[in-house]
């Protein structure tokens, strides 16, 4: 993600001073394109022999469209949720001493951790409406698992540390005697956090963001156990392209992950021009 | 705004890091509070913004007890060393910070706050960059900056814990110049904190000079360099000799020789002898002098600094000579301390005694004839 504000003001950076500038940079460039750009360059292809039309009239399937919807909504709803509880488990670690915190700490690592299926099966079996969870929210009326609720909670699940591992950071390297200068201004608590501390891991926030949701977006394994998988309800985007793989429609799953693609590239491409202003502004990224 | 701070002790864990501080600081006054690390002097300041509470004691501001006084409430103005700004907000909006999150009801327009901003940025000559951010200055800016958000909302006490510390020594002395300045024109009652003792000396009305955690000595920059009252003040600002001597009979001997000083008043018993290196007369010898062996000899700037062995314990002591003086290039140097203190060699503080009046007459025949010499 770096890299895009890497070529700041777009022109090409003089080499630095450290010797092996040329051999690094081809290194990279040839990694990533082995890595990155042929399979990208090979969806593109792939979803281009099949005509403008044609592409045109997967794209607007009704059953595409949905299952798009639901992966990059669920997807916002989910990275918006883990930013701001996200946020908040970051805060709690950093800033207070209690038994057990180091647990917690570990704890939060977990979903990076775990086979994506396990941690599927494990939600799928809670939510259900047998489910230790579920059957709590069954009698008010709420069903989780099987709807596109479940889904959210499947990608909170796996976006929550991607928010407190960016943010615990720029937290601990915050500096107390900004807090407490804002405090002998006559700055209320709230005004603290709201004016002082919480623009100033903004940056942060965004990144933690920012990763949270490309995860989601792309997450299969944890949430097609809980989503029940129902057409045009509870369908994601990349289940979507494995039906269509197991009926041979290759040109049909490369079109849906050409769109994908287009999508995710132009979120983090608006989320780096994000980034690149507020490090213009402040000095420094999150 | 007086000042008062009242047998105030605080504790961290069970840590005593002030014991039992008084102090009264006088409306406009501006005192520096001078100390190795770790003897307090954060601690006591920030016990006077509130940021900290003491275990025992209070704080008064005028006639009112601030003791229980939130940090917002006491009005003060904190200057950090490494400047705490705000660094998501230009330089105007950290200035104007204090006045924006006042009340509804007593906080001024934003046109009143930015023409606020700008005017304390002419006061601390920085007109012009309203629209920077933080990063985007350098460390005196910096703090500048930080010196005109504390002024802004017009504290009543303005708190600058080592303000110059992390610069370098010219912008120091620059910065130091200009605190003084500020500080005539807006009146404020200021307290800092340095380690810089060249810089407590220079810019403060009085100086406290503090050691773990208790106040050794309060005065101006003349009583604590001229008249310290404990060792470890005469020891601790300026350059100091030391030497164990003996009291008999009101007469100072260094092991069995009489060193030519007279005290009143003493009682006989072991005490150390205190004094300024550059305070010194140059002997021929014989009876009444210190006399050592020269084991180094150092220029240092405008003076050749010279390191003796006095006695049979081979005490050492540093003395200065002017760098052409005959006498330094000698293996053997006799000399007497001009101006000297003597403290009961306990190290207590309570019984010090005497001053150079003993010997005066002698140190200024001593003088002529040295004069006479050269
Ligand atoms: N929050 C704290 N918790 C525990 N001990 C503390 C705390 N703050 C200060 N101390 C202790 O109190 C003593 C005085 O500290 P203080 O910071 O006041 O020293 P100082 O004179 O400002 O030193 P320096 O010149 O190094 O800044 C030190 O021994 C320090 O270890
Ligand atoms: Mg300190």
């Amino acid at each position: 993600m770096t890299t895009l504000v890497a070529a700041q003001g777009w022109h090409f950076r003089k080499p630095s001073v450290i010797p092996g500038f040329g051999l690094t940079l081809g290194f990279t460039v040839a990694y990533l394109t082995l890595i990155i750009l042929i399979p990208l360059s090979g969806v593109a292809w792939r979803s281009m022999e099949l005509g403008w039309a044609e592409f045109w009239a997967i794209a607007t399937d009704e059953r595409t469209v949905r299952a798009l919807r639901i992966s990059f909504g669920a997807s916002l709803i989910a990275a918006m949720v883990n930013v701001v509880f996200g946020t908040l488990v970051a805060w709690v670690l950093v800033r207070y001493r209690f038994p057990g915190r180091r647990i917690v700490d570990a704890a939060v690592d977990l979903p990076f951790a775990l086979p994506t299926a396990v941690a599927g099966i494990s939600l799928a079996s809670i939510y259900a409406p047998n489910g230790w969870v579920g059957q709590l929210l069954a009698p008010l009326g709420i069903k989780v698992a099987f709807t596109p609720l479940g889904i959210v909670i499947a990608l909170i699940f796996i976006g929550l540390p991607f928010v407190v591992r960016t943010v615990q950071p720029l937290l601990e390297d915050m500096d107390r005697e900004v807090e407490e200068a804002a405090a002998t201004l006559g700055a209320s608590r709230f005004q603290t956090i709201c004016r002082v501390i919480l623009p100033g891991i903004a940056p942060a926030v965004l990144t933690g963001f920012a990763l949270a949701f490309a995860r989601a977006v792309g997450e299969y394994g944890s949430v097609i156990f809980i989503a029940g998988n129902i057409p045009y309800v509870s369908e994601i985007a990349p289940l979507l392209i494995v039906i269509r793989l197991e009926e041979f429609n290759y040109a049909g799953a490369t079109a849906i992950a050409a769109i994908m693609l287009v999508i995710s590239f132009a979120m983090l491409f608006a989320i780096n021009l994000i980034q690149a202003w507020s490090r213009r502004r402040f000095g420094y990224v999150g | 705004m007086d000042v008062s701070i009242r047998s105030v002790s605080k504790e961290f864990d069970g840590y005593p890091a002030l014991h039992d501080v008084s102090l009264d600081i006088r409306s406009g006054e501006l005192i520096a509070l001078l100390g190795p690390s770790g003897s307090g002097k954060t601690t006591l300041l920030r016990l006077i913004a509130g940021l900290e509470r003491p275990t025992a004691g209070a704080i008064f501001f005028g006639d009112e007890d601030a003791s229980h006084r939130t940090v917002q409430e006491r009005n003060v103005g904190f200057v950090f060393q490494h400047y705490a700004l705000f660094r998501h907000m230009t330089v105007a909006e950290n200035i104007g910070f204090g006045l924006k999150v006042r009340p509804a009801a007593n906080r001024p327009s934003k046109r009143e706050i930015r023409r606020r901003a700008s005017e304390l940025l002419d006061l601390v000559q920085l007109s012009g960059l309203e629209d920077r951010y933080p990063s985007q200055l350098s460390g005196g800016q910096r703090q500048r900056v930080a010196l005109a958000r504390a002024l802004a909302i017009e504290p009543r006490v303005l708190l600058l814990d080592e303000p110059f510390g992390a610069l370098d020594a010219q912008v120091r002395r620059e910065l130091r110049r200009w605190l003084r300045e500020i500080h005539d024109r807006t009146g404020h009652t200021t307290v800092f904190v340095t380690h810089d003792q060249e810089e407590a000396l220079e810019l403060a009305d009085r100086v406290v000079v503090m050691s773990r955690g208790r106040i050794e000595q309060v005065g101006s920059a003349d009583d604590v360099y001229d008249r310290p009252n404990s060792p470890f003040v005469f020891g601790f600002i300026g350059d100091s000799s030391v030497l164990p001597v003996r009291v008999e009979n009101g007469k100072l001997w260094l092991q069995d020789r009489f060193i030519g000083i007279e005290v009143r008043d003493v009682p006989d018993g072991p005490a150390s002898l205190y004094f300024r290196p550059h305070d010194v007369e140059l002997l021929d010898g014989g009876g009444g002098c210190i006399a050592g062996t020269v084991t180094a000899s150092r220029r240092v700037a405008g003076t050749r600094r010279v390191e003796l062995e006095v006695g049979g314990a081979r005490e050492r002591v540093e003395i200065e000579l002017p760098v052409d003086h005959p006498e330094a290039a000698n293996s053997r140097i006799s000399f007497r301390p001009r101006r000297w203190k003597l403290f009961p060699a306990s190290g207590g503080t309570a019984a010090l005694s005497a001053t150079d009046d003993g010997s005066a007459g002698k140190a200024d025949e001593a003088e002529l004839m040295l004069a006479a010499s050269l």
